[in-house]
C-alpha cells in the first residue's frame, strides 16, 4: 500500500489523520469542595496518520496513554486539544448527532470480552443492535447477523445462545462481528487478545488479518504485547507516558530502534528460544513510569534512560533537562524518534522464515 | 526412564502420581491426573500451561494450600520426607523455611496493615530464634539483595506506597528470608509490564544465586520460560503431556499439543508474513474429560487409537525427553505449519456481505 517510489500522483492519503491530540484528566482533592489540584498529563500533542489497509500498532506499558488516544480517535472521550479529520470532517468539533452517521464507518473491539457483551441478550440482538440503530435491520438485518456469524468463524446456528455460554476466544469473535455489523472503514481494536491464552489468540489474529485482506480495513492495534504487534502491523507508534517517542514501519521499529525506551522494551520481551533467550543483551531499566500528574520537565523518559545516565555527559544531560525532544525524521525515510541523541542500535536478529 | 545424569542424593522434591480433585455441584474436577516430577538441586524448572491445566493446583497441593475439600492422592517428597498430609503445624515448619511460594498478585500476598520491613522481619523470626533488630537488619539486606533502592528507608513503607514491580520484588525477598531449598514462583511476572517484568525476572535470579535454591517457575508465557528455566514440563488438562531438558522440548517438541503452542506463539523475531498456526476448539472441561487422549478433538493427526487409549508419557529421545503422544515418532522434525492447517475465511461469505453491506449503506450515505 506504499506508494512506489519516484511516483509522486498517487500518494495515498491517511484515512484518519490526528493532529496535536492532548488530554488531561483532573485531579481532585478528596474534601467536600473537590477542588482541582492537578492534572493527569495522558496524552500530550499525539499525532497519528492512518493509513488505508493497513494496521498501526500503538504500543506501550500501563498508564502510557494508549487506549485514551484510541478513544480520542473515535470521539469516545472529548479531546482538550487537537483535531481527528475523517473525511474531511473534524471529528473533535462534530456533535454527538453530526457524528452518528460517521460511526458507522469508525468502529472499536474493546479487550475484556467479558464486559463488553451485555450478558442478557442473545448473540443474534448483540450483532443485531448497530444495524437495528442505523436503522438497517429491516434491510434483510437476520440474513446479514447470519453471514457475519459465519464470517467470524461461529456457528450461525448458536444465535440463541447467551454470551456466558461462549469461550474468551469465541466471545472475542462475536466482539469482532458486532464491529463488522456496518461494514466500517477503521477499527480500533483494543488489546483484543490480551484476555486470551496462547492457543486462542492466533485464531483471533488471523482473523482479524483475513478481515483486513478481505475487507480493506484499517486497524488501529491497540497493545502492551510487542510480540504481538510484530506480527500483525505494518506501522509502530511507541509510547511513553501520554507521548508518542518513536514511529516508524514495523521494520524500521524492530530492526533498528534509536529511542533508548524502545530498544529497552524489545530487549525485556522474552523470546521463546532458549538458545537465543540465553546469549542476549537484556538492558534493564531502572525504577518505575513517574506520574503522570507531575511527568519530568523535558524528556520525560530521562529519569529511567540508560543513554542518560551512563553515557551522555553533563552538558548534554541538560539539554533532556530543558528541551521536549521533538518527534523528528532524522533520516528522511520516515522512521521518526523523540530523542536528542537518537542512535539506531540492532536489539535482535530477525529470522527469515 | 532414561538413565539420569544427576546423583540421586541431589534430588529434592519428588513428586509422584500426584491426583488432585474437586468435588462440585456439576460433578468431580478432575484438577490434575497422575503428574509426576522431580526438582534437583540448584536446577529450575518450568511448568507451562493455558488457564485450567492444572499448572497452579499440582503446586498448591505440594504446599499444603489447597481448600479442604480437594481430594488429594499420590506423594510429594521433600528430600524424602512425605509432605501429603502433614499436619498444618508440622507443614509451617517447612512452608516459608524449606519451601517458599510466590504468586501472582504481591498485593494480596502482602499485609496492607504492616510496613514492609516488619512482614519480613516476621517472616526471618518465623523460623529463626535471633533478637528481633537482627531479624531487622536481615530484612534490609534482604531488600537490598533483591534490588530496592534506599532499602533502610523502605523497610518502614507499607504495601500500597511501593509499585507493583517493587511489591513483587518485596515478595521475592520474603520467599528468600530463611534461605529455602525450594522456591515454587506462580506466574511470578503476569500482571506486570515488560520493562517491570525484566526487573522482576533480574530479582528471582538473585534470589536463587544468594539461596542455591532450586525453583518451579509455573507459567504461561513460552518466552519466560525459554530463557530461565533448565527442564519444562508441559501440562494439559491436568496431565504432563511433554517433559525434558528445555532445548529439546523448544527445538525438538513431540507432542502436538507442545508444537501447536509454539507455533501459535508471535514471535518479535519472526516477520509479518510469519504465519501463526492456532489450535482449534478450546481445552475440554475439567468436568468431563474426552476419552482417550484428552488433546484428542483438538489434535490434527487424531486416530481412531487416539479416543479409544490414553497415551502415557513415552521416552522419546535424549536427556529424558518424555512425551504422551501414540504418534510421537511422526513428530520428529516436524513444523507447526506441517500439522496445522491454515486458518481461512470464507472469501464468497465476505463478498456477498461487502455488497449487501454497501447497498443498504448507498441511499443514507452524507456527503
Amino acid at each position: 500500500m506504499t506508494t512506489a517510489p519516484g511516483v509522486t500522483t498517487t500518494k495515498v492519503e491517511p484515512i484518519i489523520r490526528a493532529r496535536k491530540l492532548v488530554k488531561h484528566f483532573p485531579v481532585r482533592s478528596k474534601g467536600f469542595f473537590r477542588r482541582h489540584i492537578g492534572d493527569v498529563h495522558a496524552v500530550c500533542s499525539v499525532s497519528l496518520d492512518l493509513m488505508p489497509g493497513r494496521t498501526m500498532g500503538l504500543v506501550g506499558e500501563s498508564g502510557c496513554g494508549k487506549s485514551t488516544t484510541a478513544r480520542l480517535l473515535l470521539n469516545l472521550i472529548r479531546a482538550d486539544s487537537g483535531s481527528v479529520v475523517y473525511e474531511g470532517q473534524d471529528l473533535t468539533k462534530m456533535s454527538r448527532r453530526e457524528l452518528q452517521p460517521v460511526r458507522r464507518d469508525l468502529q472499536i473491539v474493546f479487550q475484556d470480552p467479558f464486559a463488553s457483551l451485555d450478558p442478557r441478550m442473545t448473540v443474534t440482538n448483540l450483532i443485531a443492535e448497530p444495524l437495528q440503530i442505523h436503522g438497517l435491520w429491516d434491510k434483510g438485518g437476520r440474513e446479514r447477523v447470519r453471514e457475519l456469524l459465519q464470517i467470524v468463524g461461529l456457528n450461525p446456528e448458536h444465535g440463541n445462545r447467551y454470551p456466558h455460554e461462549f469461550s474468551g476466544g469465541q466471545r472475542q469473535r462475536i466482539g469482532v462481528a458486532r464491529a463488522l455489523a456496518l461494514n466500517p472503514r477503521f477499527i480500533v481494536l483494543d488489546e483484543p487478545v490480551s484476555a486470551l491464552d496462547v492457543s486462542i489468540q492466533a485464531g483471533v489474529l488471523n482473523l482479524l488479518e483475513n478481515l483486513q485482506d478481505e475487507l480493506d480495513l484499517s486497524y488501529l492495534f491497540v497493545s502492551h504485547d510487542l510480540s504481538v504487534v510484530r506480527h500483525i502491523a505494518h506501522d509502530i507508534s511507541v509510547m511513553y507516558l501520554g507521548r508518542i517517542v518513536e514511529a516508524g514501519s514495523s521494520s524500521q521499529v524492530f530492526n533498528a530502534p534509536s529511542h533508548p525506551y524502545t530498544q529497552a522494551l524489545i530487549s525485556a520481551i522474552p523470546l521463546p528460544d532458549p538458545r537465543k533467550e540465553r546469549s542476549r543483551r537484556r538492558i534493564v531499566l531502572e525504577g518505575d513510569v513517574p506520574s503522570p500528574v507531575n511527568p519530568p520537565s523535558g524528556c520525560r523518559f530521562r529519569t529511567r534512560c540508560p543513554k542518560f545516565a551512563n553515557e551522555l555527559t553533563d552538558q548534554e544531560r541538560q539539554r533532556c533537562i530543558e528541551e521536549i525532544p521533538r518527534l523528528i525524521d532524522r533520516n528522511g525515510i520516515g522512521h521518526r524518534t523523540a530523542c536528542h541523541y537518537a542512535e539506531a542500535v540492532t536489539m535482535i536478529e530477525t529470522q527469515t522464515t | 526412564m532414561v538413565t539420569d545424569p544427576w546423583p540421586d542424593t541431589d534430588l529434592l522434591l519428588t513428586v509422584e502420581d500426584l491426583t488432585v480433585e474437586f468435588p462440585t455441584d456439576d460433578g468431580i474436577v478432575q484438577a490434575v491426573r497422575g503428574v509426576s516430577y522431580e526438582l534437583r538441586r540448584g536446577e529450575v524448572l518450568g511448568i507451562v500451561g493455558e488457564s485450567g491445566s492444572g499448572k497452579s493446583v499440582s503446586s498448591l497441593a505440594v504446599m499444603g494450600l489447597l481448600p479442604k475439600t480437594a481430594r488429594i492422592s499420590g506423594s510429594a517428597k521433600l528430600q524424602g520426607r512425605e509432605l501429603l498430609g502433614l499436619s498444618d503445624a508440622e507443614l509451617s515448619k517447612v512452608r516459608g523455611n524449606k519451601i517458599a511460594m510466590i504468586f501472582q498478585d504481591p498485593l494480596t500476598s502482602l499485609s496492607p496493615v504492616y510496613t514492609i520491613g516488619y512482614q519480613l522481619a516476621e517472616a526471618v523470626l518465623a523460623h529463626r530464634d535471633v533478637p528481633k533488630e537482627k531479624a531487622w537488619d536481615r530484612a534490609v539486606e534482604l531488600l537490598d539483595i533483591v534490588g530496592i533502592p534506599n532499602p533502610e528507608q523502605r523497610a518502614n513503607s507499607y504495601p500500597h506506597e511501593l509499585s507493583g514491580g517493587m511489591r513483587q520484588r518485596v515478595v521475592i525477598a520474603i520467599a528468600m528470608a530463611n534461605d529455602p531449598d525450594v522456591i515454587i514462583a506462580d506466574e511470578p511476572t503476569t500482571a506486570l509490564d515488560v520493562t517491570v517484568q525484566a526487573q522482576v525476572m533480574e530479582a528471582l535470579n538473585s534470589a536463587r544465586q544468594e539461596t542455591g535454591a532450586a525453583m518451579i517457575l509455573i507459567t504461561h508465557d513460552l518466552g519466560v520460560v525459554a530463557g530461565t528455566v533448565d527442564r519444562v514440563c508441559v501440562m494439559y488438562a491436568g496431565k504432563l503431556v511433554e517433559t525434558g531438558a528445555v532445548d529439546q522440548v523448544f527445538y525438538g517438541p513431540r507432542m502436538p499439543y507442545t508444537l501447536g503452542l509454539l507455533g501459535s506463539l508471535p514471535r518479535l523475531d519472526a516477520t509479518r508474513s510469519h504465519r501463526l498456526t492456532p489450535i482449534v476448539g478450546t481445552p475440554p472441561s475439567l468436568v468431563n474429560l474426552p476419552s482417550g487422549c484428552p488433546f484428542s478433538p483438538r489434535c490434527p493427526i487424531v486416530q481412531p487409537i487416539c479416543i479409544q487409549e490414553e497415551p502415557e508419557l513415552f521416552s522419546v529421545g535424549v536427556d529424558g525427553q518424555l512425551a504422551a503422544c501414540h504418534f510421537h515418532e511422526r513428530l520428529i522434525g516436524a513444523q507447526p505449519v506441517d500439522l496445522f492447517p491454515p486458518t481461512t475465511i470464507d472469501e464468497e461469505l465476505v463478498a456477498s456481505y461487502e455488497d449487501a453491506g454497501q447497498d443498504d449503506a448507498a441511499p443514507e450515505e452524507t456527503t
